[in-house]
């Protein structure tokens, strides 16, 4: 085997190689959201956040714009506190409304934000006041079993 | 009776004093080979000349398994997906699948048996021809000139390897679940970028195929220079070679898996 | 000033576990002598170059290379010492995955800085000095047991040692290439004012060219002399060595029990 023409085909292998793990990052794993490496944190209070995981993508209007860093229970308040991080192309007013939403009726969870109208912006460590918490499927028939039995009491 | 219980009782002691000190024996080897590593690393063509006959030689069996394991994956996805009419999701079912584990770990296990093999084989000879006493008597040290670069080729290809496996895979089970089944192109790759994130999946996949790189080619070029120089020494040496590379690839896969996605997904 | 001995052993015992297998060597080896060691299989012949060599320690006694103790020499000078010293192995060890110009040039490579140019003159002078200067571009594979070992040779005097030993050199060749490899021990020790060390048991062959041979037995040195000397020998376990006989002190049985007793007959005749 000629010399040369081993160092072609090494150097067809490495590069091939190099090339795989380039179309693994940019096609089939999602770097580009990593990409744009300016972020900033953000924190909410929710009583219950249900099924919501660390990295659960963070949506507006449907556009995924950050993601879920952290999980904590706090005991001050006796909450759990989440961590955002937040792509910073996109900013929210101070009054922002998070919610923590399901795709679909049995998909996963997302923090669902819907913009305020506040003039400020929020800002790395900030936390957002208003917040909803998960719909907890038990709670949420408990409390139709509930209304019916009150609406029978009504006749 | 009783002589023969104690017999037992002894020899299940000989067989754990006799691995624990070739435990000790490959770690010691291994440490050489690590500290004997500046002179190929300075002559970079010694590695060069390994690369070829363990990576670019692995390719073919790597792309071609690549490519059936993903349509394999594409065809059980689809037909256990479209149950629950979720057979969108065969993309993130077949990238995930791939690049966390069936990509790093079958593409070793491939590598194992293809280069492993090759490497143990190829030093055993050495030994056996006396080629390596060879070198020690004109003063060059066999384990800085034949064992080390290698081992570092062997190191270096592994990861490419892994990436080209799970790229062929991918491509596999988009050719049978969109151009074969019609799942739609689109969601097929939406779903699989939503879902398969960088750097969880891809960087820990990554991670793993580097540590079983440099498991495989440790224990390839150990059981070459350990091989008894003979034809039977050295045949032997090269089933252990892909006997143990697998055990240790499946074990390690489990611990690493436990450390990389404990609590998260 | 260098002594006039290249090699002196003294006292030299080895045993490996409890297994004595060299006992009390001494042997004294002249600069510029071809010396034969023989002795019959497993007598501790190849033992006693990898001693030389310094590939193992002995149990006591010393190996002086050149006024150096070999066992007491750190790794950096003992592979200082070794970049003079040839080995010639029982089937030449070529390196399998290079071509016969790059075996013979292997060593220059690692060891000296010479230019590509020089290599190229230096390899082809040693090649010619085997007579295989036109098989340059062979692989091993492709070499006749005669033309391997020629070319091992070659490589082994790429950079001009003191001392080459040699180790069965004459296993397993045709009676042509049996004296081709005779003939060129003696000249290349001749040309380049070296010592060899040569281990074989081709006893005919060994003493046209030799200048003095040691015979080892069962880990001592059974006897020693010229050519000359050992072919006139009456001595009865040179004389059984050098004459090829079936019997005599190297017995033809291994030692056993009476034949008689094996074969459980020793009542039947009582």
């Amino acid at each position: 085997m000629q010399r040369t023409t081993m160092d072609l085909w090494v150097g067809l292998f490495v590069l091939t190689g190099i090339i795989a793990l380039m179309i693994l990052s940019l096609k089939v794993g999602n770097l580009s959201t990593y990409g744009t490496a300016q972020s900033y944190v953000i924190t909410g209070n929710f009583e219950n956040i249900g099924g919501l995981k660390v990295r659960a993508p963070v949506k507006a209007s449907g556009v995924v714009v950050g993601r879920v860093s952290d999980i904590q229970f706090s005991m001050q308040t006796y909450d759990a506190i989440v961590s955002l991080n937040m792509d910073s192309s996109y900013q929210f007013p101070k009054d922002t409304f998070a919610s923590i939403l399901t795709s679909g009726l049995l998909g996963e969870q997302y923090i669902g934000l819907a913009a305020g109208g506040d003039e400020q912006m929020l800002k790395e460590g900030d936390a957002i006041m208003k917040t909803n918490s998960a719909v907890v499927l038990e709670e949420m028939i408990g409390r139709f079993l509930f209304d019916k039995a009150a609406d029978d009491d009504a006749f | 009776m009783r002589r023969s219980i104690v017999a037992n009782i002894q020899d299940i002691g000989h067989r754990v004093i006799e691995s624990v000190w070739r435990l000790g024996h490959a770690s010691r080897f291994f440490i050489l080979v690590l500290l004997k590593s500046g002179t190929c690393l300075r002559r970079f063509g010694l590695v060069m000349r390994e690369l070829y006959y363990t990576g670019v030689l692995s390719l073919i069996i790597i792309v071609v398994s690549g490519l059936f394991v993903g349509m394999v994956l594409g065809l059980q996805g689809y037909e256990t997906l479209q149950k629950y009419g979720s057979e969108s999701a065969v993309g993130t079912l077949v990238a995930l699948s791939l690049v966390r584990e069936l990509g790093p770990v079958v593409a070793a296990l491939l590598f194992a048996s293809r280069a492993g093999s090759a490497i143990t084989a190829e030093i055993g000879l050495m030994k056996a021809t006396e080629q390596l006493a060879a070198m020690g008597m004109m003063a060059v040290d066999p384990i800085a000139r034949v064992v080390a670069p290698r081992f570092w080729a062997g190191v270096i290809s592994m990861p490419l390897l892994a990436a080209m496996f799970s790229v062929m895979g991918v491509f596999g089970g988009y050719l049978v679940a969109v151009v074969f089944i019609g799942v739609d192109a689109g969601s097929f790759w939406s779903q699989m970028q939503s879902n398969v994130d960088f750097r969880f999946d891809i960087m820990n996949g990554f991670i793993k195929s580097c540590f079983f790189g440099v498991a495989v080619t440790a224990i390839a070029v150990y059981e070459g220079y350990d091989a008894p120089p003979t034809a039977e020494g050295v045949s032997g040496a090269t089933t252990r070679t892909v006997v143990t590379s697998a055990l240790v690839i499946l074990g390690l896969d489990f611990i690493l898996t436990a450390f990389m996605f404990r609590g998260v997904g | 000033m260098p002594s006039e001995n290249l090699i002196e052993i003294s006292d030299l015992n080895f045993s490996y576990n409890t297994h004595s297998i060299l006992k009390g060597i001494n042997m004294t080896m002249p600069r510029g002598k071809v010396i034969a060691i023989m002795g019959g299989s497993g007598s501790g012949k190849t033992t006693l170059l990898r001693l030389i060599s310094g590939a193992i320690n002995p149990s006591s006694g010393y190996v002086k290379v050149a006024g150096q103790v070999v066992h007491e020499l750190d790794r950096d000078a003992l592979f200082k010492m070794r970049r003079k010293m040839g080995m010639l192995f029982q089937f030449g060890a070529l390196f399998t995955d290079l071509s016969v110009f790059d075996n013979v040039a292997f060593q220059m490579r690692e060891h000296t800085d010479l230019p590509e140019s020089m290599i190229r003159d230096l390899v082809l002078l040693k090649l010619h000095a085997v007579g295989l200067r036109g098989a340059h571009n062979l692989m091993p594979n492709e070499l006749s047991g005669g033309m391997a070992r020629r070319v091992a040779l070659a490589r082994s005097i790429a950079l001009d040692p003191m001392l080459i030993m040699y180790d069965e050199p004459f296993t397993g060749l045709d009676p042509i290439s049996l004296s081709v490899i005779g003939s060129l021990i003696r000249r290349l020790t001749d040309a380049l004012g070296m010592t060899s060390i040569v281990v074989t048991h081709d006893v005919q062959e060994s003493l046209k060219i030799v200048d003095y041979v040691y015979f080892i037995a069962d880990g001592v040195i059974a006897a020693q002399g010229t050519p000359q000397e050992v072919s006139a020998s009456v001595a009865p376990f040179v004389h059984q060595f050098v004459h090829g006989k079936e019997d005599g002190p190297v017995p033809f049985h291994y030692p056993a029990q009476a034949y008689i007793k094996d074969l459980n007959l020793e009542g039947d005749f009582a």
